[in-house]
């Protein structure tokens, strides 16, 4: 904004609205984070006051790291996660690119059919799903998630990368067909480095999602080998009584490789900007 | 002009059509451009001049007819196998290699030995002054040294065609004027054939040994620039080529000369004192310092561009008379076509 434009009473009241914004969308997590090092007493009398001397208490982490086998947990969870961002990523820029380069017969009924997933959620599949992986042997392995997870993330990633692929240099791409370069080298070494902010928006709009689901784990890999995080945190959550202090736990240490994963895209994201395509 | 009669002509094109959907781009084209000519495609915007420069390229697959290059038929020859190099209105240099990755890409893969790109490379370094720039990135230029990297990247391939698509129009107006007649000397020291594309009719006439006009996806007129200024073959030509524009008139003034239109050069016409061949008012006046364009209404016709070398004065609204040079009239039938 030019500084002629910009009046320190308009500033401010940006400022105010995203100081709200960003206090309502922490408080959820300050909640989990601050009552996971209270004792189950002191959650329940005082939910909002910060841990002290007769409250504070690592008994949830405890109760985590002891029953049942957390690191495995999590291990699944990231090999789920990074994995199916790894294919969502691969496969969907593939399928942008050749959508946004090619002109082919049915070139737009397969974009369209592409994004369909978009607005059909996949759990509506989810009875065939099960099936399928009981009739290829998958249920209860980490193949099965991950493969769903692809198949969930592909129709956005798709749609954002076409998008953003149109925009690349016509030329750019020419010029390495004069010079030579096969298609492949083209789509790796010119076309993915120029739509590197758009894959990190991808990878983090994929990856949320993924991390966070309860229904696929619970249907097609609940054995304890294959368990999640947040499957592994239901096990304190029981019909009559929950371990509360176990539960914040668990999703307080859940939050940290989210948190990692995110800010290994949002640098590439902010140099893929800085960076700069040259026209 | 280095035209060799028994040498086989450096491209052909043979009938060439293009059709995007159900709109006809290229309507039939035929050419046949000689080794060492430099030809230049100029028409209006969205003639297909840069769709019939990509045909050449192998960048787009004509709808129908056949390409030649250096006598050998390139239909389907992938473009980096055709023998040919391209600079690109936006440069188009890769942003993660280095000026001497760029210029270096293309011989890599062809497989040439890694001393004679050096010496390819260090060569065409020297003859566009990027001696100093070798190690820098593309983001790192300014827009007149990507151009030369860019024409740099074409040199080094030694091709047997060079392709150009409007490479100066990104280019500010003084640099535009350097980098051509940088051009034109490198076509002089290289002797290579080049095809050239540009919507600018000096650039036309300044480099081209040989012009092609364009016009909705055929051709209109071939010809040395001089023919084209000096013969236009129909109307098109003669508005397309030269500025300011050829005036027309058409009625009494046409019938006189049993012409449908006639036209007259704005500098054949001269102003003389009113009681002339023509009578008309002055509407405006543009001064260069070189150059005076007047505007005259002439009645019975459109505005009539005078072109006077020096400097002249007349005052706006005033009425002058226009003589013109007879023998520079240029006649037109009813379809256009020069009689
Ligand atoms: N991929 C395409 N699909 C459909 N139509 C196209 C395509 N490429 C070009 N055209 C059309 O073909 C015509 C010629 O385009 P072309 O780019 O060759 O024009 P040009 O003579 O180079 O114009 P300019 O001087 O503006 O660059 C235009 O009308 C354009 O709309
Ligand atoms: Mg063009």
């Amino acid at each position: 904004m030019s500084k002629a434009r910009s009046s320190v009473a308009r500033t401010g009241l940006v400022h105010l609205a995203l100081g709200a914004y960003t206090l309502l969308a922490l408080f959820p997590i300050f909640l989990v984070l601050v009552n996971s090092f209270k004792t189950r007493a002191g959650i329940f009398s005082a939910p909002l006051q910060l841990p002290n001397a007769k409250t504070f208490s690592l008994i949830g982490y405890e109760t985590v790291l002891k029953q049942g086998d957390f690191l495995g947990y999590f291990q699944n969870s990231l090999i789920v996660t990074v994995a199916s961002i790894f294919l969502v990523l691969l496969f969907g820029a593939m399928a942008a690119f050749a959508l946004s380069e090619y002109r082919f017969r049915g070139n737009t009924m397969m974009a369209l059919y592409l994004a369909l997933g978009i607005m059909i959620p996949i759990r509506l599949g989810t009875v065939a799903i099960l099936q399928g992986m009981v009739a290829t042997g998958l249920v209860n392995t980490l193949t099965a998630l991950i493969l769903v997870y692809t198949a969930q993330g592909l129709p956005l990633a798709v749609f954002i990368l076409s998008e953003f692929m149109r925009q690349v240099s016509d030329d750019l791409k020419n010029a390495g067909r004069v010079d030579g370069l096969s298609e492949y080298t083209i789509f790796f070494r010119l076309v993915l480095p120029l739509v590197r902010p758009a894959m990190a928006t991808v990878a983090v709009f994929t990856m949320i999602p993924i991390w966070n689901d309860l229904w696929f784990p619970l249907i097609l890999a609940p054995g304890e080998k294959t368990k999640t995080v947040t499957l592994g945190a239901q096990m304190f959550i029981g019909q009559y009584v929950t371990n509360w202090n176990a539960v914040l736990s668990t999703l307080s240490l859940a939050i940290l490789p989210v948190l990692i994963l995110y800010f290994i895209f949002s640098r590439q994201l902010i140099r893929g900007i800085t960076a700069g395509a040259v026209k | 002009m280095i035209t060799k009669d028994n040498a086989v002509s450096a491209l052909t094109l043979q009938n060439i059509t293009k059709r995007f959907g159900s709109t006809d781009v290229i309507r039939g084209v035929d050419l046949d451009v000689a080794e060492g000519e430099f030809v230049v495609f100029v028409g209006p915007s969205g003639c297909g001049k840069s769709t019939l420069l990509r045909i050449i390229a192998g960048l787009e697959d004509q709808t129908s007819g056949h390409v030649t290059i250096a006598g050998r038929n390139v239909d389907v020859t992938p473009p980096a196998k055709r023998g040919i190099a391209m600079v690109f209105q936006s440069y188009a240099l890769y942003p993660h290699l280095t000026v001497k990755g760029n210029m270096g890409l293309a011989l890599k893969q062809e497989g040439v030995e890694k001393s004679e790109i050096e010496r390819r490379i260090a060569a065409a370094a020297k003859m566009l002054h990027l001696e100093t720039l070798l190690d820098r990135r593309p983001s790192e230029l300014s827009g007149g040294q990507r151009q030369r990297v860019a024409i740099g990247r074409a040199i080094v391939r030694q091709p047997k065609l060079f392709l150009f698509d409007e490479p100066l129009s990104n280019l500010d107006a003084a640099l535009r004027v350097n980098t051509r007649i940088e051009i034109a000397n490198l076509h002089r020291l290289l002797g290579g054939t080049m095809i050239y594309v540009t919507h600018d009719q000096i650039e036309a006439m300044t480099l081209a040994d040989k012009i092609v006009v364009l016009s909705a996806g055929k051709i209109e007129q071939v010809g040395r620039p001089i023919d084209l200024y000096n013969k236009p073959a129909n109307l098109f030509v003669a508005g397309f080529i030269g500025s300011p524009k050829m005036n027309f008139l058409t009625g009494a003034a046409a019938e006189k000369l049993d012409a449908t239109t006639i036209g007259i050069r704005p500098e054949h016409i001269r102003v003389v004192p009113a009681g002339g061949v023509w009578e008309g008012k002055v509407s405006h006046l543009e001064k260069l310092g070189s150059d005076t364009f007047v505007y005259v209404a002439v009645e019975g016709a459109d505005m009539v561009t005078v072109r006077i070398v020096g400097q002249a004065d007349f005052e706006v609204g005033s009425t002058v008379g226009l003589a013109a040079d007879e023998a520079h009239i240029h006649r037109f039938d009813k379809d256009g076509r020069a009689l």
